[in-house]
């Protein structure tokens, strides 16, 4: 990998940031998402959204990868790929050696309880018509993973492990609060012993004071149930009390990619020095910081008409001329940390 | 302070264990325009069932000696005939009560069968969108552009007019409603993430728009059926007015406002009775639906 530190293109078969090792539990090589923009009566397409395009990273086992960037920069579709609820428009996800887009139906069921998903909004991940045992326990009992007595001894056992009493079981969703209701998001993704879990801004719809319960309760179970995860939020501080590393995302790229020491202590992309600097510290020294704080002007451009050349260019505050006109590539600057920018190359 | 002494002895007494009894009471209570609804179609539901034993006359007897007889209480009429009798003699309360047999058999039958049709189409499209939801959303629209009394016609006039015939017209002119709502509905729900959930739980399409779509679009559907049964009423006695539906003599509230239609003038009775008969039936299922749509909305329900 190290000789292709100076390439400038480099092939999607090689994604940057990873070797292809066995201990990578996912990987993802140039993936890119296109929604068709349709218009008029015959479905005419007039455009696409380019949501996700040509990302490239891998989870290693038992690791914790934080996806972090504004809202709009297609971070949930990345997640959302990876379940393959969405069909990708190019690239490959493998996921313990196996291309997802090429699995069989059958293959594709066992697949889909390897990886599960925790879902944003608590309100509505959960049917307001089932109750708490059905919403939790209903895969299991479909896939015939546990029925007749010990089924609801399997959901009482999801239900504690998420720190929610078995009394709860018979009620319905909208008898809990935000946070419990999270909580019963993460007992249903637990019951079907999966590998990985895609956690799609978990706490952002939560009250600051049960976001830091709710990451702590992830952190948890992570080790007791050997989980991997990845975690996508908006917001740095969330992510990285529990990520492993962080990956920025911009407007459908990967901006950088590096351990979480790293990313906070030696942030290269100028993306990520603005992000970092938008989170308040309070520390001694926080005025200090102020005085250098980056603040970004402007709104994200459109991910339909995305601007040439480097996706930052347009708000950057180092932009050089070379930023509008080639796009730069994924560069090593120190082991294991990956950055897109022309500053670098 | 005395005040508040008060407000708590309140709340104590309002925490006492509450019985059974006084359960069924509250509720019965907070639902009130229901149980009146629940009552009238209770009342039309026994009359259905038990006409021959509780009507006072021959649906068909003629008497022509005692025609267009006026109501009991008014001047010139009869106790035996309650409400008087209409041009042929026949006594006007037995016919109303043998036509709600008609009409609540026609009504039930042609939702059902508007509901099978409407809501599994309208789940089809919406879930699935693209090419399907095009090919019936333009059924749908070309269903309700169709005059219905045409569509209904032509059906009745191949089919020929009988009961079932009635009941398949009704249901296969008026399922497109159905279909609107079912579709929109289902569009919204299958951006929820906990349909989103249920894929990646490896649920079967099947399974997801039965278990998980289908409960949540029960209220709107029940509201829209209750307002269709009545509405599957009034076009049913639209067609036997036309002549096309129940055929004379079989007394159906339909035929029998068209009949008290040339006399309206000076024997009101003959048309206003029957009329009211569709009022009250459709007034009941709608006040009984309202009612049942709360029962089944968990936020209402106690657990």
């Amino acid at each position: 990998m190290r000789t292709g530190e100076r390439q400038q293109s480099p092939r999607p078969a090689a994604p940057p940031g990873i070797a292809p090792r066995a201990a990578h539990l996912l990987r993802v090589e140039g993936l890119k998402k296109h929604f068709p923009i349709r218009k008029g009566l015959l479905g005419k397409t007039v455009g696409h959204v380019f949501a996700v395009d040509g990302v490239s990273f891998a989870i290693r086992k038992g690791e914790t990868l934080g996806l972090v960037g504004e809202s709009g920069c297609g971070k949930s579709t990345v997640g959302r790929c990876l379940l393959r609820l969405y069909d990708p428009t190019a690239g490959r996800i493998i996921y313990d050696g196996q291309d997802i887009a090429a699995l069989s139906p059958r293959d594709l069921t066992r697949f889909r309880t390897k990886i599960q998903m925790i879902f944003q909004d608590p309100y509505s991940s959960l049917n307001p018509r089932l109750r708490v045992k059905e919403i939790v326990g209903e895969a299991l009992r479909v896939h015939n993973l546990a029925g007749g007595r010990s089924w609801l001894e399997r959901v009482a056992e999801m239900m504690a492990e998420v720190g929610l009493q078995a009394d709860h079981l018979a009620r319905y969703p909208h008898e809990f609060s935000g946070g419990q209701r999270q909580r019963i998001g993460i007992a249903r993704a637990l019951a079907m012993s999966p590998e990985l879990i895609v956690a799609d801004e978990p706490v952002s719809a939560l009250d600051v004071s049960i976001q830091a319960q709710v990451i702590n309760l992830l952190d948890s179970l992570k080790e007791k149930h050997r989980l991997s995860y990845l975690i996508i939020a908006h917001d740095l501080a969330v992510v990285e009390h529990i990520s492993d590393r962080i990956a920025v995302m911009y407007l459908g790229k990967l901006a950088e990619l590096a351990s979480d020491r790293e990313i906070y202590l030696n942030p290269r992309h100028p993306y990520t020095t603005a992000l970092l600097s938008a989170v308040p510290k309070a520390e001694a020294g926080a005025r200090e910081r102020r005085r250098q704080r980056q603040l970004l002007t402007g709104d994200v451009p459109s991910p339909i008409n995305p601007p040439s050349g480097c996706r930052f260019h347009t708000r950057c505050p180092e932009v050089k001329e070379l930023c509008a006109r080639t796009e730069p590539p994924m560069i090593q600057v120190e082991p294991d940390h990956w950055v897109s920018c022309h500053l670098f190359s | 302070m005395a005040e508040t002494t008060i407000e708590l002895s309140r709340l104590e007494e309002t925490e006492k264990e509450p019985t059974v009894l006084s359960l069924v009471l509250r509720k019965m209570w907070h639902l009130r325009l229901g149980v009146v609804g629940g009552l009238v179609i209770l009342l039309l539901l026994v009359t259905a069932v038990f006409t021959p034993l509780l009507a006072p006359h021959d649906p068909y007897a003629q008497n022509i000696m005692k025609r267009l007889l006026p109501p009991a209480w008014m001047e010139g009429g009869e106790r035996v005939h309650l409400l008087g009798t209409d041009h042929l003699g026949r006594d006007l309360l037995t016919r109303i009560m043998y036509g709600t047999r008609v009409s609540l058999l026609v009504g039930l039958s042609a939702v059902v069968l508007q509901v099978v049709i409407g809501v599994g189409l309208g789940l089809l499209a919406g879930f699935h969108g693209g090419r399907i939801d095009s090919v019936i959303s333009f059924l749908v629209n070309v269903m309700m552009g169709f005059p219905f009394i045409l569509l209904a016609m032509s059906l009745v006039a191949v089919l020929g007019p009988s009961l079932q015939n009635i009941i398949i017209a009704l249901g296969v002119t008026g399922w497109p409603v159905f279909t609107r709502v079912a579709r929109i509905e289902t569009m919204k729900l299958r951006e929820q993430e906990f349909v989103l959930a249920a894929t990646s739980l490896a649920f079967t399409t099947g399974r997801i728009l039965v278990k998980h779509i289908l409960p949540n679009l029960l209220p709107s559907i029940l509201v829209l059926a209750t307002v269709e049964v009545a509405r599957a009423i009034i076009r049913e006695s639209l067609l036997s007015f036309l002549g096309l539906g129940i055929q004379p003599p079989t007394p159906s509230w339909g035929i029998m406002l068209a009949e008290g239609r040339d006399y309206m003038l000076l024997q009101w009775w003959l048309a206003a009775f029957p009329g009211l008969a569709i009022f009250l039936a459709a007034l009941g299922i709608n006040l009984l639906g309202d009612a049942l749509r709360d029962l089944i909305d968990p936020h209402l329900r106690k657990s």
